[in-house]
């Protein structure tokens, strides 16, 4: 069975010039120990499409759409339901990890004080939580430090110890490694897998600029255009035999695997996103997309294939053309 | 952290000497001459007015050199005497500050503290509450931007002249005899309410809206938004929201005390309340060097005191400078 499924899911932004469309229309589902990456240019709704599986709450806005978790709907609209969802069953790593822990606040006491509103003792927890900061290389003077008082890997590295403790099924990880230094970097996506293997967490959702990491640690790819699903496959046949516009562009654009791409402002594309407020009709890369034609004015079908277990999603004109 | 206290220890020393040459410069470059005034205020004969000034120089201590003047000072200043008022001739500078000090003491302390814990409590209540927020944010901005004097002069108006419920002049009532008793003690707390009360609202609205904005400030942290996805009641995050919005409070409450003790002088002349600001108008209207710099002195102390004493609250609160390591965040 499928550990996550999401259907058809809008989540917008209210503003006051309108709504801004960062999550409009993504299906996708997840099989358990999945780890799957999250790709697409600064602003496509990465961290929109994270975060609203965890707390969704204004200016973010449920419009409509399903998430079934283990086969159970998910009431990611109802706010206070999701309360008790949070931490045990959807946790979340975010994207600003560093920033994360309470300041005046030694770690300790903080993970007693979060652990005990879940109804858990501290002593409880305490020889899983040491075991785990074992495997992450943290020491145990940790817990009785404030948090200015831990390096940015050791910061990072007890939010990811603290955010899965409870063995959530689903983990989002958003930007974990952009903050940090190269050999931290390896380390933290080395921790994620680690983690996975361990079942600590039933799937990762792995959100990222930096698409070699994916290569490295992610099983699928999921490629984010604009508040929409351009494509999804597993990894080896995304990176090697891309088969939308825009991933053929973003794979292309990728000087050698080990590249970042987001710092390279993405040369190989021309143009930029468009705006979310009014996205075009139709397809949305049709503005950048080279192989734009006219059919591409109507929005176009989600194909997808089965290919043994996997499945391969693309959401482009052209694809739909091989198959007819 | 004993570097730290070492270090804001030094700030304290060298504020202390600026301020204290200051106080005894001001008086000095001040138009007028106190001895002329009260020499005129005599109404003598030519020779007698002679033999008065020189009597009077040498017993304010005026007629040696400036430099000497201003090293005399500070041997006095350390051997607590403060030279004889010119004004209340020739009662000590420091017995007329002694008997004023109490009254000062009496509305000042108790306003700061309580505004601050009522200000901070409320605003921290308001914040959470759509239907207080939109009342109390006018309200706490009206209280805040109302100078002392003026809302001190509105309740004396209000409460003194239109109501009649309280006095609006002097420390207690002129008939009365300053003894033990409860009446007495009633009668003091009757003329001190007013006085108390407009420096306490004031105060007050400025906690209550810092507070307030704090609050909200510290809720949108990434630490409470982290809080809140691992599904942590929301109690828990006000906790820890209030918590960490009282520490730029305390810093604010440091900043706040020279204004705070502009607020009281003013306030205490509005009611003629018989503390140290009153003294300090009178001694100005009448050219009273001794007192004036014996009043700032006062100010100055106090004034350092309170900083040093918020400093030591915000070392106990915050781990930060507690470790030693701010800024370094
Ligand atoms: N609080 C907000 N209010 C309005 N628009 C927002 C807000 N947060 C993000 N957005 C918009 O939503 C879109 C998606 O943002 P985000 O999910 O953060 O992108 P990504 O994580 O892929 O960089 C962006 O266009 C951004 O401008
Ligand atoms: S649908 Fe058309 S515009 Fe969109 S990616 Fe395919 S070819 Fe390009
Ligand atoms: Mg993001």
């Amino acid at each position: 069975m499928e550990l996550l499924a999401v259907e058809n899911l809008r989540v917008y932004y209210q503003t006051l010039r309108g709504d801004v469309k960062a999550v409009d229309g993504v299906t996708f589902s997840m099989s358990p120990g999945e780890i799957m990456g999250l790709a697409g240019e600064s602003g496509c709704g990465k961290s929109t499409l994270g975060r609203s599986l965890v707390l969704l709450k204004p200016p973010m806005k449920y419009v409509g759409g399903k998430v079934l978790l283990k086969g159970t709907p998910l009431p990611i609209w109802d706010k206070k339901t999701m309360a008790s969802f949070r931490f045990s069953e959807v946790s979340l790593i975010p994207q600003y990890a560093l920033s994360a822990l309470n300041p005046t606040r030694k770690v300790k006491k903080l993970l007693t004080d979060i652990l005990w509103s879940k109804g858990i003792k501290f002593s409880q927890i305490f020889p899983e939580l040491r075991r785990r900061m074992e495997l992450v290389e943290l020491p145990l003077e940790v817990l009785n430090m404030y948090p200015f008082e831990l390096s940015g890997g050791m910061k990072q590295r007890m939010v990811m110890v603290l955010s899965t403790l409870l063995n959530p099924s689903l983990l989002i990880a958003d930007e974990v490694t952009s903050a940090l230094d190269v050999s931290t970097q390896k380390a933290v996506a080395r921790m994620l897998v680690e983690f996975r293997d361990r079942k600590f967490v039933g799937a990762i959702i792995v959100i990222t600029h930096d698409i070699s990491l994916l290569y490295q640690i992610a099983d699928s790819i999921f490629v984010m255009y604009a508040g929409k699903l351009m494509e999804r496959g597993s990894t080896e046949d995304l990176i090697q035999r891309p088969k939308h516009p825009y991933t053929q562009l973003l794979v292309a654009s990728l000087p050698r695997i080990g590249a970042r791409y987001a710092q390279e402002k993405l040369q190989g594309i021309p143009g930029c996103p468009p705006s979310l407020l009014e996205p075009p009709q139709g397809c949305r890369f049709r503005t950048r997309c080279p192989r734009t034609w006219e059919k591409c004015l109507e929005e176009p079908p989600l194909v997808t294939t089965k290919d043994g277990d996997l499945t391969w999603q693309v959401a482009c004109w052209l694809a739909v053309d091989k198959h007819a | 952290m004993w570097r730290y206290l070492g270090r804001k220890f030094t700030i304290y020393v060298l504020t202390f000497f600026l301020a204290v040459t200051i106080d005894w410069v001001i008086p000095r470059f001040m138009p007028g001459n106190p001895v002329q005034t009260m020499l005129s205020r005599a109404a003598l004969r030519a020779e007698a007015v002679e033999v008065m000034r020189g009597y009077y120089l040498k017993a304010f201590g005026l007629d040696v050199p400036i430099w000497q003047q201003y090293l005399n000072f500070w041997k006095a200043v350390f051997r607590g005497d403060l030279g004889i008022s010119v004004y209340l001739f020739p009662k000590p500078v420091m017995k007329v500050i002694a008997e004023a000090i109490p009254y000062t003491l009496a509305i000042l302390v108790p306003a700061i503290l309580l505004s601050w814990l009522a200000g901070n409590k409320f605003g921290a209540f308001a914040a959470r509450r759509k239907w207080l927020d939109s009342t109390l944010l006018p309200l706490g901005y009206f209280l805040t931007a109302t100078p002392y004097m003026w809302l001190g002069i509105l309740l004396a108006w209000g409460f003194g002249v239109a109501l009649g419920w309280f006095p609006i002049a002097g420390g207690y009532s002129f008939a009365m005899t300053p003894h033990f008793s409860w009446k007495f003690v009633l009668d003091l707390l009757w003329h001190w309410f007013l006085p108390f009360a407009s420096l306490f609202l004031v105060m007050f609205g400025g906690w209550a809206i810092g507070m307030r904005n704090m609050i909200i400030y510290e809720l949108e942290a990434d630490y409470a938004q982290y809080l809140e996805s691992l599904g942590a009641p929301r109690r828990l995050i006000r906790n820890y929201a209030f918590h960490n919005a009282l520490l730029p409070q305390i810093t604010g409450l440091a900043l706040q005390m020279g204004t705070i003790a502009a607020g009281a002088v003013v306030t205490e002349t509005v009611f003629s309340y018989p503390g140290i600001g009153s003294l300090i108008v009178q001694a100005i209207q009448n050219q009273d060097y001794f007192l004036i710099q014996g009043c700032f002195l006062f100010i100055i102390i106090g004034v350092l005191l309170a900083n040093f004493l918020v400093d030591i609250a915000y070392l106990i609160v915050d781990p930060r400078t507690r470790r030693g390591m701010l800024g370094e965040t």
